[in-house]
């Protein structure tokens, strides 16, 4: 496995928080080069990265950019999306209060390439006292003519705000969070059949993850050959990939597109805690469909592999079980989750989660019969593919690859009929 | 009982207008000053803030009611919020959560008599890594264990 650190070079440079320190570490000069580029070179830089989204969906970042640059109107926003709120999921927190200069880099680079002089980093509540150091920086940066009337010097404007969430899984969801950032509810907009930009306010918007606007410095300063050189085709690059659960030491930790997620658990999370046997391994994020020890062994950690094996990628977010682990009470304890998460619009989901809830309680506290888990998959039917969001979705696959691979432990539990 | 923005949060909120497209955007903005303010958002706040936007009352109401982390009602002086979700389970959140009742004599959902503490629990606060988690007020305390709660109560009193 070769090391590689781009997002994630700076880490462990200590007060690198800082803006000297972070000047002293090479922050800031994709800007400079980015100007000289012009704004659509940057652009061809990122379509040619393949860089693809890391806030869950994968999508790539070319066509999304293209789509706001593109855009007749004069007026464009990005929203970075900081509500990480997935859980197994702590990576983009370690950006903002390691590395804020990285991300506010990463944001003047974006705007400039699509024509953006307003972007707002939508944060999760929750992380208060992180936003203070990300705030902090962004202080720093304007107070150094980096941000503002002028970027570095240059007849150009932007402005980074930061904006608060209250508690609401679903804002992470790109078009809720525009809702929120509108002063509303944080309700998922219906998408439209053709492809076009997010809208805030009626006027086109990028919404990109922290991470991803993280990884256009290194892009651009390197190129994007230098980020193709990591990973697989449809994968390239690398992502900061995390461990949590039972291994020996979770964290956050950067690897290339393609490694094997054992040898990936294996070398940084230091292998299953206590020596134990792996049961399963939740891969990214708790909206992705479990896959068993088995398929564990056999996946990498890219969208194919993780595609081929019936769930996917997603946050990069590793839930490891070992095997004391009883998986009925670790459905119930996701279904709890997504119970409390949903946003009520859809009746399917709104009904869905509350109602497969309810059953899964039932399974752990031995009160079910073989008809009510039935009942569980056909309300995960329901929930597939019938609702304004994907959430309901997820929910579905988490179901489904729950009791399917694990069956005999949701049997085990069920009251005998004699 | 009425209420007012402070004249700087006011000052503060008026500047922050200036970096949005419209002014409905400082609605979350704006809540949060009134809980840093209150402690909660009254129905008297509600309607100031829906003022001072220049939308509804009732939209206010629908957005305060959306959000987990905005209250209605006054809590505890200190808010302990215990992540229940999965990774935090796996990893020994339970007997965390067991020495919190027992050293608060309080159940999940419920304030100390004294008004110190409200006890909540909530769902994944983006620090799996460092399971089990709990967050008090805006503090986040990691890789718990009951000692730990033991000793980070002591601190509060
Ligand atoms: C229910 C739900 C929750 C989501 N939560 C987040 C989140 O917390 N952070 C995030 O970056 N993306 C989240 N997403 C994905 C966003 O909708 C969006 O795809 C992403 O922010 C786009 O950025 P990217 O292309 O850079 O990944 C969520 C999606 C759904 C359906
Ligand atoms: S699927 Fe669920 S979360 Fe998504 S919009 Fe519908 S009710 Fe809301
Ligand atoms: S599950 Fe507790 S912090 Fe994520």
């Amino acid at each position: 496995m070769r090391e590689v650190k781009i997002v994630s070079r700076r880490f462990d440079v200590p007060d690198v928080d800082r803006l000297d320190v972070a000047l002293e570490h090479g922050a800031y000069k994709a800007v400079e080069k980015a100007f000289s580029m012009g704004s659509e070179a940057v652009l061809n830089a990122v379509c040619e990265s393949g860089l693809r989204g890391k806030g869950g969906g994968g999508a790539p970042a070319c066509g999304k950019w293209k789509l706001a640059a593109q855009h007749p109107d004069p007026v464009k926003f990005l929203a970075v999306n900081c509500d990480e709120s997935e859980p197994g999921t702590f990576k983009d927190r370690q950006i903002i209060t390691k590395d804020p200069h990285l991300l506010i880099e990463g944001i003047i680079l974006t705007c400039y390439a699509i024509g953006a002089h307003d972007a707002y980093i939508y944060i999760r509540g929750e992380y208060h006292d992180f936003q203070k150091v990300l705030q902090k920086a962004i202080d720093e940066a304007y107070g150094a003519g980096i941000l503002g009337e002028k970027t570095m010097g240059h007849d150009w404007r932007l402005d980074v705000t930061i904006h608060r969430g209250a508690g609401a899984y679903i804002c992470g969801e790109k078009s809720a969070l525009l809702e929120s950032m509108e002063g509303k509810r944080g309700h998922p907009r219906l998408k439209p059949h053709r492809k076009e930009p997010e809208w805030y306010f009626g006027r086109p918007t990028l919404v990109n993850n922290v991470e991803t606007i993280a990884t256009v410095p290194f892009i651009v300063a390197e190129g994007p050959q230098a980020y193709r050189s990591y990973g697989t085709e449809k994968s390239p690059g690398t992502m900061l990939f995390a461990l949590s659960g039972h291994v020996e030491r979770p964290g956050v930790y950067e690897a290339e597109f393609g490694t094997p997620m054992m040898e990936y658990i294996e070398r940084f999370g230091g292998g299953i805690k206590g020596g134990r046997a792996l049961k399963a391994v939740i891969p990214g994020g708790a909206s992705t469909p479990v896959l068993t020890a088995a398929e564990a062994a056999e996946a990498r950690l890219d969208y194919e592999s993780m595609k081929s094996l019936g769930s996917s990628l997603g946050t990069g977010g590793m839930i490891v079980m070992d095997e004391t682990v009883d998986m009925v009470e670790a459905l119930k304890n996701l279904l709890g989750f997504y119970h409390h998460e949903s946003c009520g619009q859809c009746t399917p989901c709104r009904e869905g989660t509350g109602w497969v809830d309810r059953i899964a309680d039932a399974v752990v506290r031995g009160e079910a019969e073989a008809a009510d888990l039935q009942k569980m998959l056909d309300i995960s039917w329901t929930m597939n593919g019938k609702t304004i969001c994907v959430f309901a979705p997820a929910v579905s696959g988490v179901i489904d690859a729950f009791v399917e691979k694990f069956g005999d432990e949701f049997q085990a539990r069920l009251r005998s009929m004699a | 009982m009425g209420f007012a923005f402070t004249e700087e949060n006011l000052r503060e909120l008026e500047a922050l207008a200036k970096r949005y497209p419209s002014k409905e955007a400082l609605m979350l903005p704006a809540l949060w000053k009134v809980m840093e303010q209150e402690g909660f958002i009254s129905v008297e706040a509600m309607e100031a803030v829906a003022e001072w936007l220049g939308v509804s009352p009732m939209k206010v109401y629908g957005v305060v009611t959306f959000y987990e982390m905005f209250h209605e009602k006054p809590l505890g002086r200190h808010h302990i919020k215990v992540c229940r979700t999965l990774s935090c389970a796996l990893c020994g959140q339970s007997g965390v959560l067991e020495r919190l009742k027992e050293r608060l004599g309080i159940e999940v959902g419920e304030t100390t008599e004294d008004g110190r503490f409200t006890l909540s629990q909530v769902e994944c606060l983006g620090s799996c890594g460092t399971a089990p988690v709990m967050q008090i007020d805006d503090t986040l305390y990691e890789n718990l264990t009951p000692e730990k709660v033991d000793e980070i109560l002591k601190e509060l009193r």
